[in-house]
């Protein structure tokens, strides 16, 4: 269902300036948002100040920085801090993007405004819910099918059939895609948004896969490909430059081909 | 996204737009007086305005649906190519309307 406003108990209200830190000479304002599952209070944004000079300079550094020398409490998923696992996806000054690539000088204008992804449900702080991602993920089956005998070593491709699957296996499924999407903020429970799409294509387009046709038929569906409408914010936001969009207009040129 | 809105709420501006045309169309082929009472409601200030932003939503709508049958024959998504478009659209949209008005108080003159 389209939304246009924030339910009730999401709206923002005030927020708690943290002091800034003693002896720092130059600081960044951080404006992080807050939300404790436990306080039955709605969420607020907290204002801190990183001292630059003891920090790395990514955005995940200074969250990390704000962790250890400010406030513990401070939620928030990380782990590679190299733009490889995905975790540390929030929205950063208004886009989607992975918080350990983002450097905050690349932030313009005064604070570092730090959201959690859009549209999800919040589990603490800035990290979301991504049970309903993840299972659309399983949906589309992101696995090797075939019909033909085993071989007694690998299967086999050609350097061709795998350049065909550049620009698809290198999504980390850190779900900044999906969650920049206005179909899949309304329609998520049954549009399966970029990600899941562009991984769908991903073994559409697999050389060894044998089972094209039951995937096609899977995402012949009003909602679960078809909602997609070239928006294109997708793939703006993938912040390891790949083409969400593209690889869904590939599925959706492949479902009128095989019907030719 | 932004022009994606805007393609949707020139498509529903074009419902209005269409009746506005059918309006005119049942009145000329009603007489003489029905006829004259759109020419007067068009060629009023508002009317023109009216006019004048139909073509818009219609000239825009029309780029942009180009644009989204691009994409849909597979073509156009690199990002340089996303905003050629994008900008082509929406650039385009005003500059067909300008002229379209251009040629059209040149043909009929200023009345």
């Amino acid at each position: 269902m389209v939304e246009f406003a924030l339910p009730k108990n999401s709206k923002i209200t005030g927020g708690k300036t943290w002091p800034k830190p003693a002896g720092a000479t130059e600081t960044r304002e951080f404006r992080v948002y807050r939300w404790n599952p436990d306080d039955g209070k709605n969420p607020s944004v907290d204002t801190y100040y990183v001292d630059t000079h003891d920090c790395g300079p990514m955005v995940l550094d200074g969250l990390i920085w704000i962790k250890n020398n400010i406030d513990p409490s401070l939620t928030f998923r990380r782990s590679c801090r190299e733009g490889v696992c995905g975790s540390c996806a929030m929205n950063i000054d208004g886009q989607n993007t992975l918080a350990c690539t983002r450097s905050m000088h690349d932030v313009k204008d005064g604070a570092v405004k730090i959201n959690p992804l859009p549209h999800q449900p919040v589990v603490k702080d800035l990290v979301p819910d991504l049970t309903n991602f993840y299972a659309q993920y399983a949906s589309i089956e992101p696995w090797l099918k075939t019909t033909s005998p085993t071989p007694q070593k690998e299967w086999k491709q050609s350097h061709e059939d795998r350049e065909k699957l550049d620009g698809l296996y290198e999504c980390i499924l850190c779900a900044c895609c999906s969650t920049s999407c206005p179909s899949y903020w309304w329609n998520s429970d049954r549009y399966l948004g970029p990600a899941a799409l562009l991984q769908a294509n991903r073994w559409v387009k697999d050389s060894r896969d044998e089972a094209t046709g039951e995937r096609l038929d899977n995402l012949e569906d009003p909602f679960r490909l078809y909602r997609c409408h070239t928006i294109m914010n997708c793939a703006k936001a993938c912040p390891k430059g790949l083409n969400p969009a593209e690889a869904i207009a590939e599925l959706k040129l492949k479902m009128v081909e095989r019907q030719i | 996204m932004a022009l994606s809105i805007v393609h949707r709420a020139t498509g529903i501006a074009l419902y209005a737009g269409t009746l506005l045309l059918v309006w005119w169309l049942v009145a000329a082929a009603s007489g003489h007086n029905a006829y004259a009472t759109v020419q007067a409601f068009t060629g009023s200030i508002i009317g023109r305005l009216i006019v004048f932003g139909y073509t818009w939503a219609l000239m825009h709508h029309m780029l942009s649906g180009i644009r989204h049958f691009v994409w849909d024959l597979g073509y156009g998504f690199k990002a340089n190519e996303r905003e050629a478009l994008t900008w082509g659209a929406l650039i385009g949209g005003i500059v067909l309307t300008v002229l379209i008005w251009i040629i059209a108080y040149a043909i009929g003159g200023v009345r």
